[in-house]
C-alpha cells in the first residue's frame, strides 16, 4: 500500500531526526574543542592547542587519575561482591529473598541528589568525612545493584542441572563454581563490570557532595570549571570523556545484549 | 525470577549468607544507613559536630511549610518534571514505535544502540554541550541567521526552555528504551487482524497499541519524572539565574549556606514525594521488569 510506504518513510526520517537531536550538540562540542577561537567564534580554524594545554593543567590531570583509579577499584569490588550476591540469590531459597531483591531498587531509583547528600551527612557524622575514600564507598554502593541485576539476568539462562552433573561427577563446591558456573556467567560478569566502570567514571552528583578541593574526580572538576565560564579546554576534556564512555558502552553492548536475549 | 532451585541441604539463608553479606553490608553502610541518618539529622537544630550543642526540633520542617519559597520551588520542580516527561513521551514514543515496527534485523539493533548510547555517556558533558548550541552567537544562532533573510537573535541560554531542552535530551532515551521493550512484544499479527477487521490506523493506535504498551509508558515516565524533580546540575548550567529549583536549593544548603539540617529536611521531603510516585507506579514497573 502506498500510504504504508509513505508512513514508513516518514518514520525512518523521524528516527534520523531524533538521532540528529541526540548527537549534534555532542558533535558540535567536540568540533569546538578543535577550534582556534577561545570564544567559540566561527569561521572554524583547526588547532589542537586546547588538548595540549590540558597536559599543563595539573589539577585536571590529578582529578583524571582519581577518576580512573576510583572507577577501576569500584569495578573490581562491585563485580566481585555483586557476582557473589547474585550467585547466592540464584542458588538459595530463603525467607526474605524477595525483600532483599527489592532493596536493590532504591539505590537505582532514588535521585542521586538525595543519596549524595545523605552520604555526606552520614559519612561526616561517623568520622569518615569527605574525600576519595568516601567517594569510593559511594560509587561501589551505586554500582552494586547494576552488577547484581545484570549478572542475575545472565544466571537465568543457566541450567542448574549442570551444577548437579558436575557435583555428581565428584567436583567440590569450589570446582563447580569456578569450572562450570563462572565460565557460563562470564559475559554477564564482564557486562556488569563495564556498567560499574561507567557508573563510577560518569558519576557526578554523589562525587560532587563527597569531594574536597584537593580530592575530586574529573566530572566535579569540569562542573567547577563550567561555573567559572566556558573555555575550549572544557570542550577538549569533555570530548575525551564522552569518547571514552561511549566506547565503554559499545564494549558492554557487545558482551551483553540489552533486553536479556542471548 | 532466578533461583527456583532448592538442592536439599544447600538451601536456606545460612548457606547463602557468606556470599550475600559483603554486598548487602556495603549497601547498608553507604545507602541505607545514610538515608536513615538524613531523616535523623533533619530533626536536629545543629549537626552534632565539633561539640556544638544540639537538640531535637521540628523547625526545619516548619521552615518548609511556613515559607512559601520552598513550596513554590517544589511545585516548580514538579512542573519541570511533568513537562520534561511529557516531551519525552511525545518525542520518544513515536521513535520507539518506528524502531519496533518499521526497522528490522541488524539496522534495528544498530539504531537502537545509537539511541541509548548517549544515555550511558556522561550526563554533565551532554548538558554542557547544549551551551555550545543555545548561546547567543552559538550554532543555532549562527545557522538560523545564515539561512534566514532577516536578522534574528537566538539566545536561549539561561532560560527555562534551555533547561527543558537539556533535560529532554538527557532523558528521552529512557522513554524510547522502555516503550520499545513493550511495543516489540506486541504481535504483528494482532495489528494485521485488527486492520483486516476494518479498524483504521488511529483506532488501532487508540484501542490496541497504546493500551498494550501502557506499562512501558508508565515505567519510562516514572524513571524520567523522579530524577528530573531532583535535578540541580542541569538547571544550574543551562538555566543561570532562571534555573532556581528545589534541587538547586538543596544543593545550596550543603555547599553554600551550610545549613545541613534544613538541607536534610528538604531532601527527606523530596524523598517522600519520590517514594509516593514510585509506589504508585510500582505495580506497572514490576510488570515491565
Amino acid at each position: 500500500m502506498a500510504t504504508t510506504r509513505i508512513l514508513e518513510w516518514c518514520g525512518r526520517l523521524y528516527i534520523w531526526l531524533l538521532l540528529a537531536f541526540l548527537y549534534l550538540p555532542i558533535i558540535i562540542m567536540a568540533l569546538m574543542s578543535f577550534n582556534v577561537s577561545p570564544f567559540y567564534q566561527l569561521p572554524f580554524e583547526w588547532t589542537t592547542e586546547w588538548y595540549a594545554s590540558l597536559w599543563l593543567n595539573d589539577q585536571l590531570i590529578s582529578a583524571t587519575w582519581n577518576s580512573i583509579e576510583i572507577a577501576i577499584i569500584t569495578t573490581v569490588i562491585s563485580t566481585v561482591l555483586g557476582s557473589a550476591a547474585s550467585l547466592a540469590l540464584y542458588r538459595h531459597e530463603f525467607r526474605g529473598k524477595k525483600a532483599l531483591q527489592a532493596l536493590l531498587f532504591p539505590p537505582i531509583a532514588i535521585p542521586w541528589l538525595i543519596t549524595g547528600t545523605a552520604m555526606l551527612i552520614f559519612f561526616f557524622g561517623v568520622g569518615i568525612g569527605r574525600g576519595l575514600f568516601a567517594i569510593l564507598l559511594g560509587h561501589v554502593a551505586l554500582a552494586l545493584p547494576y552488577v547484581i541485576v545484570v549478572v542475575s539476568a545472565r544466571l537465568q539462562t543457566f541450567a542448574p542441572e549442570l551444577e548437579e552433573a558436575a557435583r555428581s561427577l565428584g567436583a567440590n563446591q569450589w570446582q563447580v563454581t569456578s569450572r562450570v558456573t563462572l565460565p557460563w556467567i562470564m559475559p554477564g560478569v564482564i557486562a556488569g563490570g563495564l556498567f560499574a566502570f561507567a557508573v563510577s567514571f560518569d558519576q557526578f552528583v554523589v562525587s560532587y557532595f563527597l569531594s574536597t578541593p584537593g580530592q575530586t574526580t574529573l566530572p566535579v572538576e569540569i562542573y567547577a570549571a563550567i561555573r567559572k565560564g566556558f573555555t575550549p579546554e572544557i570542550n577538549a576534556v569533555s570530548t575525551i570523556i564522552i569518547v571514552v564512555s561511549m566506547a565503554l558502552m559499545l564494549l558492554t553492548a557487545r558482551s551483553f545484549k540489552f533486553g536479556g536475549e542471548k | 525470577m532466578a533461583g527456583q532451585v532448592v538442592t536439599g541441604s544447600r538451601s536456606g539463608l545460612r548457606s547463602a549468607l557468606p556470599l550475600l553479606l559483603p554486598a548487602y553490608l556495603w549497601l547498608t553502610v553507604a545507602i541505607f544507613l545514610p538515608l536513615s541518618a538524613m531523616v535523623f539529622f533533619s530533626f536536629m537544630t545543629e549537626l552534632p559536630l565539633s561539640g556544638r550543642a544540639w537538640s531535637f526540633t521540628l523547625d526545619n520542617y516548619a521552615t518548609f511549610f511556613s515559607q512559601g519559597l520552598y513550596w513554590t520551588l517544589l511545585l516548580a520542580s514538579l512542573r519541570l518534571g511533568l513537562e520534561v516527561t511529557l516531551w519525552c513521551v511525545v518525542i520518544g514514543y513515536p521513535a520507539a514505535y518506528v524502531l519496533a515496527k518499521v526497522f528490522r534485523g541488524r539496522s534495528r539493533e544498530a539504531i537502537f544502540l545509537l539511541v541509548i548510547l548517549p544515555f550511558w555517556s556522561n550526563g554533565l558533558v551532554r548538558i554542557f554541550s547544549w551551551a555550545m548550541v543555545l548561546r547567543e552567537g552559538g550554532i543555532l544562532d549562527t545557522a538560523l541567521n545564515a539561512v534566514l533573510p532577516f536578522k534574528i537573535n537566538i539566545d536561549l541560554m539561561y532560560s527555562y526552555p534551555a533547561v527543558i531542552i537539556g533535560l529532554v535530551h538527557s532523558y528521552v532515551p529512557y522513554m524510547v528504551l522502555t516503550c520499545y521493550l513493550t511495543l516489540q512484544a506486541i504481535d504483528d499479527s494482532l495489528i494485521e487482524a485488527g486492520r483486516s477487521l476494518g479498524a483504521s490506523r488511529l483506532q488501532m493506535l487508540k484501542r490496541v497499541i497504546i493500551p498494550l504498551s501502557m506499562p512501558g509508558l508508565v515505567a519510562g515516565a516514572a524513571l524520567i519524572f523522579v530524577p528530573v524533580v531532583g535535578s540541580f546540575m542541569e538547571p544550574r548550567i543551562l538555566g543561570g539565574r532562571t534555573g532556581t529549583f528545589y534541587g538547586t536549593v538543596i544543593e545550596d544548603q550543603f555547599v553554600a549556606v551550610f545549613n545541613w539540617p534544613l538541607g536534610a529536611a528538604l531532601s527527606f521531603i523530596l524523598l517522600a514525594v519520590v517514594l509516593v510516585i514510585l509506589a504508585l507506579a510500582s505495580p506497572v514497573l514490576k510488570r515491565v521488569a
